[in-house]
């Protein structure tokens, strides 16, 4: 340990067909990473830990610490180079592709699209008891410097809170004529977030009400392709805020009044 | 004076034994010459690049001296009789003496004052260079302004200059204001600097003087796309220690770690060749306004931190008045230190503060160098992240200036992009939070923290006062720093050292230290 000794021949050229970790030197594929096995810390242990780096592709790997948790537990920290490369060029990933505004321009763009406010329902629906999503997204605070849309001038905001029924979500889109629903999912167990929104969706359809409604998921195991898939118009992953969301309804609701 | 009551007097009386011993070594140094000093020498005339068999011009130059001369007249009165005999430039007549075609030291030797007339202009013209140099560093802190607080101080250790740029960006970007490229293994015992880019090395690459202008210019750049001056650090030490300085200056070079004991310890470099080869060092680096980074934290690396935390403080007194002898002013003198005491010692995080609190006010104005723990860091980068952490926070409550970050991965390898980010991510947010927590604490009379730095204090007097009797070539013969004993003709360059003759002039010293008293 300490200076690294080897010679290094890697490509010096950075291909992203091949597109491998960065340690030092690029091409070096370096990786680290830590683990518990349920074994003694000894020898043999450092060689288990070893073939398992071996295993998820990890070349050469060094155990770097092994530390006993307990007699018959040992956590190791290893580093390596992992064989595995990406065809990066090849990746696509689906993403809300509307342009993203500032709180201002989102007003004046409310202001010179729409003769009157926007009114939007949000709510943490079926078992999810926490707020912490939709909160960030709707209160006057906002969430690390980005205000909410309760504090947006020509927004008309309703903030249900948490463990709120689809049904009940419905009833109240349409007891205030809302034109958005956002729905946030925060943290779940063994995917009932998936049912919850599904449910939604359904409820939406059979009621013939899904088309008069952008239809809004929000929560950090979501992503855009994923809410496209359940039958949404968008869903924001982790470090989305209320700029984020209300430029996409505002323009989304722009374009269906041309349609 | 300050937090901790430290007694004047006993500071006072350590500082005078310091001066003593300085002042003895320093008889030394004025009456010898070495290898490297004329090396560096020629370079200020203008003597740069290798010939066909890769040796640099001023290594053929000084080696045929020594063969064909006497090293002990220096080079400058050589060279300047052979331009006044052949009116050869000189670079036409390191080419020759390359080619076996004249004998430089074959021709009448001149007079001193004949000796600096025909070299001033080659003198000026280095000379000129370094304080535009200066000047430029200088318009842009400027614009810039300068950093309160520590400067968050990194390092780069790929082994090739390009890819090290690469990550010298990314550090600066993430917030670094000092990158030090690190050498490869074992250029300290190199007695010539090597020539051109270099694109490899083990734990660093070469330390060459292109290596230093292509670093230079990838900070200036990325200095300016961030509106800050990022400082570039590298190694004015080992057996070519003045011509390093030399090439530092002529290239902007921000600091150099220079240590006066360092090598003599650690690379077994003889001690003679050390003394006289730091002190032309040394006042290069003053001349160019080098930040220097003295090496002090490395005994802890092979003694222990709480027992031999005296010997830290002897050594800072000493290099402190070996710096003032090279006309270096206190804002350069980055004295070093670290926190190194195990973390298993009871109370250690109130030691160190301590001691680093010690240093601050022992030693005002200087830029002290603090290092963060290496001797104790293991594979477990949880922990170290934490050790690096405590490290950061003694720095700041302590207001240590050049902040030398911790790397979680220290005893693994050589720093990943990532682990530099997160070490100046961890000091960015404890110097933040913590900004003004050392103004608003005070200690215990009679306290750890009090007793600690008072008994440090004392132990490194009466160390001063025992290296002042023996003097310092029997002090590092008996092992006193760091537990290593060197003999004074004992390492390597010995053989490169010789003592001065009657005739002996070195212009360009001479000039920089006039230019340098003037200063003052």
């Amino acid at each position: 340990m300490g200076y690294d000794l080897n010679e290094k021949n890697y490509s010096k050229d950075l291909d992203l067909s091949l597109l491998t970790p960065y340690g030092d030197t690029l091409n070096d594929g370096k990786v680290q990473l830590s683990f518990t096995l349920p074994i003694k810390n000894d020898e043999k242990g450092q060689e288990a830990a070893k073939e398992l780096a071996k295993k998820m592709g990890i070349i050469d790997p060094l155990v770097a610490e092994s530390i006993t948790l307990d007699n018959e537990f040992t956590m190791y920290i290893v580093y390596g180079t992992v064989i595995h490369t990406i065809d990066y060029p090849k990746i696509k990933v689906e993403t809300v592709e509307t342009d993203v505004m500032c709180k201002h321009e989102i007003e004046d763009f409310i202001d010179d699209h729409f003769n009157r406010n926007i009114i939007v329902v949000g709510a943490s629906t079926g078992s999810d008891a926490h707020t912490v999503g939709i909160d960030a997204i709707m209160n006057m605070k906002g969430f690390a410097g980005h205000y909410g849309i309760e504090r947006y001038r020509n927004i008309d905001a309703y903030n249900m809170g948490s463990q709120v029924e689809n049904e009940e979500f419905i009833n109240k889109a349409l007891e205030i004529n809302a034109d958005v629903l956002l729905v946030s999912q925060t943290v779940t167990q063994k995917d009932v977030h998936i049912k919850n929104l599904v449910n939604l969706v359904e409820l939406l359809e059979a009621e013939n009400l899904r088309s008069r409604f952008v239809l809004i998921v929000g929560g950090p195991r979501i992503t855009h392709e994923l809410a496209k898939e359940l039958g949404f118009d968008a869903g924001f992953g982790p470090k989305k805020y209320a700029e984020d969301v209300s430029s996409f309804f505002v323009q989304e609701l722009e374009k269906r009044k041309h349609i | 004076m300050g937090k901790l009551n430290l007694d004047k007097n006993t500071i006072k009386e350590a500082r005078q034994f310091a001066l003593k011993i300085a002042k003895d070594t320093q008889e030394f140094i004025d009456k010898n010459t070495t290898v490297s000093v004329e090396r560096t020498v020629c370079r200020f005339l203008g003597v740069d690049g290798v010939n066909e068999y890769d040796v640099p011009y001023p290594n053929i130059l000084i080696d045929h001296i020594v063969k064909y001369g006497d090293l002990g007249i220096g080079i400058s009165n050589y060279l300047a009789s052979t331009i006044k005999a052949t009116n050869l430039g000189i670079l036409e007549i390191a080419y020759a003496v390359s080619n076996k075609e004249i004998d430089i030291t074959s021709y009448p030797l001149l007079e001193s004052s004949e000796v600096k007339d025909i070299l001033a202009p080659f003198i000026s013209e280095s000379l000129f260079k370094i304080k535009e140099h200066k000047s430029k560093r200088d318009s842009y802190y400027d614009k810039y302004g300068q950093k309160d607080g520590p400067l968050l101080y990194v390092i780069v250790a790929t082994g090739n200059i390009y890819e090290d740029v690469t990550q010298a960006k990314a550090a600066a970007k993430a917030g670094a204001d000092i990158v030090a490229v690190i050498r490869t293994t074992g250029q300290s015992l190199l007695d010539f600097v090597p020539y051109g880019p270099t694109t490899e090395g083990f734990g660093g690459t070469y330390a060459t003087q292109e290596n230093f202008k292509i670093m230079r210019n990838a900070l200036d750049e990325v200095g300016e796309e961030l509106g800050r001056y990022i400082m570039l650090v590298n190694y004015a030490s080992g057996l070519c220690m003045p011509e390093i300085a030399a090439m530092g200056a002529l290239e902007r070079l921000d600091m150099m770690l220079n240590d006066s004991l360092y090598g003599i310890l650690f690379r077994d470099i003889n001690m003679q060749r050390t003394f006289v080869d730091q002190y032309f060092s040394r006042v290069i680096n003053a001349y160019a306004g080098i930040i220097i980074n003295t090496g002090e934290d490395n005994y802890l690396t092979t003694s222990d931190a709480v027992t031999e935390a005296h010997t830290v403080l002897a050594s800072q007194f000493i290099n402190e008045q070996f710096a003032l002898f090279a006309h270096m002013k206190e804002e350069l003198q980055g004295l070093g230190h670290a926190f190194e005491i195990n973390p298993e010692v009871e109370n250690g995080f109130l030691l160190e503060i301590s001691q680093a609190l010690m240093a601050r006010e022992i030693f005002p104005k200087a830029p002290l160098k603090y290092m963060p723990p290496t001797k104790h860091m293991t594979g477990n980068i949880f922990k170290g992240y934490v050790q690096n952490t405590l490290f950061n926070i003694v720095t700041i409550t302590t207001n240590q200036k050049i902040h030398l970050l911790g790397m979680l991965t220290e005893a693994v390898h050589t720093p990943f992009m990532s682990d530099r980010y997160l070490a100046i991510e961890n000091a960015r947010y404890i110097n933040h939070t913590m900004k003004n927590f050392g103004d608003e604490i005070e200690f215990k009379e009679d306290g750890i923290v009090k007793l600690r730095a008072k008994k440090v204090l004392n132990d490194s007097l009466n160390l001063l006062k025992e290296i002042a009797d023996i003097g310092i070539f029997n002090t590092i013969e008996r092992g006193i720093f760091a537990g290593i004993k060197r003999p004074i003709n004992g390492g390597k360059g010995l053989k490169g050292v010789k003592e001065k003759s009657g005739i002996y002039i070195n212009p360009v010293l001479d000039q920089m230290e006039k230019e340098l008293k003037e200063e003052k």
